[in-house]
């Protein structure tokens, strides 16, 4: 009878080591995935050199880009990674509810960040200073939208998330930790991503 | 409500399309009625579409690569019939805009749909089973994969039916493919189908790759991993590298055909070449995502067939590292002809030289594998020494147009098509085939029979030669590719070697699905009961053939880079199954790749034809799929020690059991 | 420097006599008819036969071990520990390293010699002739700038000169090739390419767009006309005699879409046609021309031909 026990308890403690593991090669999978859109987003800065003088008689950067509104979208994407920041220490004590506050609060800032880029952009159309202006305004919005899609998705992951938690009442366990490191490590990478968009867009457009 | 498409998209005053579409309606049907009289569907949905076991799931790229093999080997025959007959005053029977298509098609289903289904086949396949795993790393994304893949050629097929297809070549230079030149939907029918499938290789890229990394036996350290998983593994990097640009330059084109951007147009500042660079930045690696898997397959064929270790290892192991890394500084030698400066041409055109050495080294490793060898001539090690005599031929004219001077004068000629079906067919093709030969009894637990299996090699062989030397002459007179009627009559006799050639790989083919159909008649004389039909040196012999579903009983321990050849050697195979065995973590089932894939499809279906609303609500499909998905807890469960011991024994006395008939006979 | 080429294609008769064999007059790649193409031509077989010296071996030791070592031969000795041999691998790494280092060496030299932005030295005192070329939906339009002249799918020039061609495209991507004189190169929309060739014989000489642009490609073909300065000048006369007039309007005409166009000479050109099409299309982007080293390369004395006789 011992002896199936001790086999018993080994049985159980694999079956977590196994669940750990999975959980492990998501994030390095998640990981691998983040690296390919690296250079998806290379590609995309690679158009923005190609045809950074392409003006075809549009407007160039220093005519058209307002840093005041860029500069308060930015802090809000920065400042949006502080607070899920936040979230994922508060994950690591597993206090949901605190999760989920900053998780809320994360939203927001996201939800604004996406709120100035529509902005911008409904700006520059009404203008007549479209995509289809020059193909240095096809470059602008093809990096920056891909951008506004990355995050709008994880708005969506994240509302997904803490509709999970809190109205389907999922537990804080490993694979909603799991799920909340990945979301970490995205939207840290469109934060880093962010900022290579406002120095090479923006700053450089300007000057 | 229906966009742009109106009943005059389907090509009833075309009888050539019609009657492909006739015939592939009834291939369809026949299948249909054969899953309905025999009242398959439950079984089709539980075991193969909501499939999340590699090994189900590889075979399903294998099957989908075979029938798509006939698809563009037809639109082949259709080339070479043309380019036999239309030639001074005879036009052939294509008008340009059907044989423009016909082109393009061809490269993208034999690359997109062939090719790559048939490599990522064996990837599925073999890659857990050699490494002693359960499954890939994400079985349910690779479900994904396989069904987007699946979706992206079902689209190229439909444009057959409903619009046309592309009409740009495989590669869609624009701005010949931008709205203001191509208006149709055959370019967007190209976009989309490579955009959905190349999703799906992505994906299956990064699967392959956390796979070998994180899920090897214990003990299989890197300099012991099976050479065809070292290849696998450099394959996933190149993917998980190439795809993204494939995936952002596909992304451009579309913004520029739907949006009115400017990226490739000729006005508003576009810049083609950037496109160029760009769809050859992926192109290039995308050339040894295929080869190096079957590299890896020649690899293991050679040495399994020679009963023969690898001959030197390590070697073969830095060779395909170094290929893998050179393959992303040599895109520029597809477009020398664009006028950058010598400098750069000549840059390019060294480095795509240094990609020669690793590859003879290579070549020199397999000969000298078979060097001290029992060379046994089954299909695969046939096909296998066919490569290494043709893609040597093919290596040395890819040297020859890597130098820009050489290349100025038979770059887009029939030279080139020639020097890229030597590599393709006498590489790819033939280590496909090797693979399957190799590969099928551990898919199905019998071998493929060997005489149609030979008889299939030779047509190819001799069929291959017959229709590429020609073009390689051709090419040599000024030939240029992609032509549909020419003037010089001298390129007649030429064009018609060609079209028997064509017709010998035909006999080939069927003498292919022959081997095939035979087999399975034969599958009783054919079985492979031990699950080591070859004598194996790799740990999927070890196993039973096809393999239980949670392939190995217990993880196995790895010591040597032959796992399977060592315990043979010292005598440490197990012969009898265990009193214990531990539960096995398994994954359930699950139908959300495929629904996630059918609306992948109807989405681009919809931007094909400009059916907003459908698109949108596709969009949201997939969403809503994804979160469901993830709201859902039960996605696995564990196999019982006991259920797994009573398979194993069952195996044994199998085995057991037809030892002593064998005994008995003798 | 005609020396040079003659010294080239006497130098190694042996080891070209297969392929001469085959040169007929079907052979165009084969059988150039300018300095450019006899270059890439001899640097066709040099590559080949430095590549046969792995080739060759590699193909009858795959051959002869695949025989040999065949289960059925009993002869053959069983080797199964044989996987590793230091010397095999120095030998299999060094030789194609040596013979990839042979070839990286002379493509270096023949692309900076090959360079097709490069001006041809003058062969007997003729005077460079330029042509603008303009790709059309589908067809060729030859702008003689210094003569005001222009034809569609017609090329004449005059034996033995250099004839500078800028290229750019009016509809999407073609190539310019006439495969007897050599180097082809891509013509692009709102961009400028440029070659220089050369004819040494009167002759005509097949041209084509060696780069798929739709449906009337294969139509897109013309014929480059070699002839002697006397029949060069009367051809230009002969065009000249055209009424037809190559300006804006005409142009616009002209750039319609057709196929299999018949030869058309225009006897006055107004304008800048080439520049016109050029600009029409990049507005104030910086156009893609790519900055020859010619001036280099004259400065040193050393033209495209001459560069050569590093080979």
């Amino acid at each position: 009878m011992p002896t199936d026990a001790v086999a018993a308890h080994g049985g159980h403690d694999h079956h977590h080591d196994h669940a750990q593991e999975q959980m492990a090669n998501k994030v390095f999978g998640f990981w691998l995935y983040l690296m390919t859109d690296c250079v998806l987003f290379a590609t995309a800065f690679a158009g923005v050199a190609v045809n950074r003088h392409s003006y075809a008689g549009g407007p160039t950067g220093k005519d058209i880009f307002e840093l005041n509104g860029v500069i308060i979208e930015t802090a809000c994407l920065l400042l949006s990674s502080v607070t899920y920041g936040f979230a994922m220490l508060a994950a690591h004590r597993h206090n949901k509810s605190q999760v989920m506050l900053w998780l809320g609060i994360t939203f927001l800032f996201g939800l604004g960040f996406i709120g100035f880029e529509v902005k911008e952009f409904m700006h520059l159309v009404a203008d007549g200073n479209g995509p289809e202006r020059s193909a240095f305004l096809s470059s602008f919005f093809l990096l920056v939208a891909t951008h506004g899609c990355h995050v709008t998705a994880g708005l969506l992951w994240m509302a997904t998330l803490m509709f999970q938690m809190g109205v389907m009442k999922k537990p804080l366990n490993t694979v909603y930790l799991s799920r909340l490191t990945m979301l970490s490590l995205f939207w840290h990478f469109l934060d880093i991503v962010w900022i290579c968009v406002f120095t090479v867009v923006y700053l450089m457009g300007v000057m | 409500m229906l966009g742009r498409l109106t009943w005059s998209a389907i090509p009833l005053n075309n009888p050539i399309e019609m009657g492909a579409v006739g015939l592939m309606g009834i291939v369809v049907l026949i299948v249909l009625g054969f899953v309905a009289r025999y009242n398959l569907w439950v079984y089709l949905w539980k075991e193969w579409i909501t499939t999340i076991d590699h090994k189900k799931i590889g075979i399903m790229y294998i099957l989908m690569a075979l029938v798509m093999l006939l698809r563009g080997f037809a639109d082949a025959i259709m080339m070479r019939t043309q380019l036999a007959f239309s030639h001074g005053a005879s036009h052939g029977y294509l008008p340009p805009e059907h044989y423009d298509q016909i082109f393009s098609a061809h490269g993208v289903i034999m690359i997109f749909f062939v090719a790559m289904p048939f490599v990522i086949g064996f990837m599925n396949v073999a890659v857990p089973l050699q490494i002693g795993a359960r499954d890939v790393a994400f079985p349910f994304l690779n479900s994904i994969s396989f069904w987007l893949t699946f979706v992206g050629m079902a689209l190229v097929n439909l444009s057959l039916a409903i619009g046309e297809f592309g009409q740009a070549g495989w590669l869609a230079y624009p701005p010949l493919s931008e709205l203001k030149y191509s208006p149709g939907s055959g370019i967007d029918y190209w976009i989309w189908s490579l955009q959905i499938s190349g999703i799906g290789t992505l994906l299956t890229g990064v699967n392959f790759f956390v796979t070998i990394i994180k899920m090897r036996a214990p003990g299989m350290t890197f300099m012991r991993m099976p050479v065809f998983v070292w290849t696998i593994l450099c394959t996933s990097i190149l993917i998980m590298a190439a795809f993204p640009v494939l995936t952002a330059t596909i992304g451009m084109l579309t913004l520029d055909r739907y949006l009115d951007f400017h990226f490739f147009t000729n006005d508003g500042g576009g810049n083609q070449m950037m496109y160029v660079n760009l769809i050859w930045a992926w192109g290039h690696p995308e050339v040894y995502i295929l080869i190096l898997p079957v590299f890896g397959v020649f690899s293991e064929v050679v040495s399994t067939y020679s009963s023969k270790r690898l001959f030197a290892y390590t070697s073969m192991v830095w060779a395909t590292v170094s290929i893998t890394v050179l393959s992303f500084v040599v895109w520029l030698h597809h477009f020398f002809t664009m006028g950058s400066g010598a400098d750069v041409n000549a840059f390019f055109g060294i480095s795509t030289m240094i990609i020669a050495i690793p590859t003879g080294v290579k070549i020199f490793n397999w000969l000298f594998t078979m060097y001290g060898g029992r060379v046994r001539y089954e299909p695969a090690m046939l096909w296998t020494v066919g490569f290494m005599v043709t893609f040597t031929i093919g290596g040395m004219t890819g040297v020859m147009m890597a130098v820009p001077g050489i290349d100025f004068i038979v770059h887009n000629s029939l030279f080139l098509i020639a020097h890229f079906h030597n590599v393709i067919i006498g590489g790819v093709v033939f280590g496909c085939f090797a693979g399957l030969n190799y590969w099928f009894p551990k898919m199905f637990g019998f071998r493929l029979e060997s005489k149609w299996g030979t008889r299939s090699f030779w047509l190819w062989l001799v069929g291959f030669y017959v229709a590429f030397v020609p073009l390689y002459a051709l090419g040599f007179m000024g030939a240029t590719r992609r032509m549909e009627h020419y003037d010089n009559p001298t390129w007649v006799p030429y064009m018609w070697v060609a079209l028997f050639g064509a017709l010998l790989i035909f006999a080939g083919i069927i003498c292919s699905i022959l081997q095939i159909v035979v087999s399975i008649r034969d599958r009783k004389q054919l079985m492979d009961v031990t699950g080591d039909v070859w004598g194996g040196r790799t740990l999927e012999w070890a196993i039973p053939s096809p393999p239980p579903f949670y392939n190995f009983a217990t993880t196995p321990t790895v010591n040597d880079a032959e796992p399977l050849w060592d315990a043979k050697q010292r005598g440490t195979i197990e012969r009898q199954a265990r009193d214990h065995y531990e539960d096995i973590h398994m994954p359930k089932n699950t139908g959300a790749g495929f629904i996630i894939a059918i609306f992948a499809g109807v989405f681009g279906f919809a931007m094909i034809w400009y059916i907003w609303w459908l698109a949108i609500l596709s969009v949201v499909g997939i969403i809503l799929t994804l979160i469901i998905r993830t709201c859902n807890d039960d996605i696995d469960y564990y196999v019982p020690g006991e259920e797994v011991a009573r398979i194993e024994k069952a195996h044994f006395l199998k085995v057991a059991s037809l030892e002593t008939e064998k005994q008995h006979a003798d | 420097m005609k020396e040079f080429f003659r010294r080239a294609a006497r130098s190694k008769p042996l080891l070209f006599l297969p392929l001469l064999l085959l040169s007929g007059c079907n052979w165009a790649i084969l059988d150039p008819q300018g300095p450019i193409g006899r270059a890439e031509k001899s640097l066709v077989f040099t590559a080949v036969i430095l590549m046969l010296i792995v080739v060759v071996p590699v193909i009858v030791l795959t051959l002869a071990f695949a025989w040999h070592f065949r289960a059925s031969n009993k002869k053959a000795v069983y080797r199964p520990d044989f996987h590793h041999s230091t010397t095999i691998e120095i030998v299999v790494w060094v030789i194609p390293c040596l013979i990839v280092l042979a070839l990286g060496i002379l493509t270096w030299k023949t692309t900076h010699a090959l360079d097709p932005y490069k001006p041809l030295v003058a062969q007997n005192d003729e005077k460079p002739i330029e042509v603008d070329v303009i790709a059309l939906d589908w067809k060729w339009l030859f702008v003689y700038p210094q003569l005001h002249i222009a034809s569609v799918n017609e090329l004449a020039m005059p034996v033995g000169a250099s004839v500078d061609f800028r290229i750019t495209s009016g509809t999407v991507m073609n190539a310019f090739f006439i495969p007897q004189l050599g180097t082809q190169i891509y013509a692009m929309g709102g961009m400028q390419t440029e070659v220089h060739l050369a004819a040494d014989h009167a002759g005509t000489y097949h041209g084509l767009s060696a780069n798929f642009s739709g449906d009337g490609f294969s139509g897109m073909t013309f014929n480059a006309i070699a002839m002697d300065q006397s029949g060069f000048d009367a051809w230009v006369q002969k065009v000249r005699g055209s009424s037809q007039v190559l300006d804006t309007q005409s142009y616009a005409q002209l750039s319609k879409a057709s196929e299999n166009v018949p030869v058309t000479y225009y006897g006055t050109v107004n304008g800048d046609i080439f520049g016109e099409q050029i600009a029409s299309f990049v507005g104030s982007a910086p156009s893609m021309k790519m900055k020859s080293n010619g001036d280099q390369a004259s400065a040193k004395g050393t033209g495209a031909m001459n560069g050569m006789s590093g080979m």
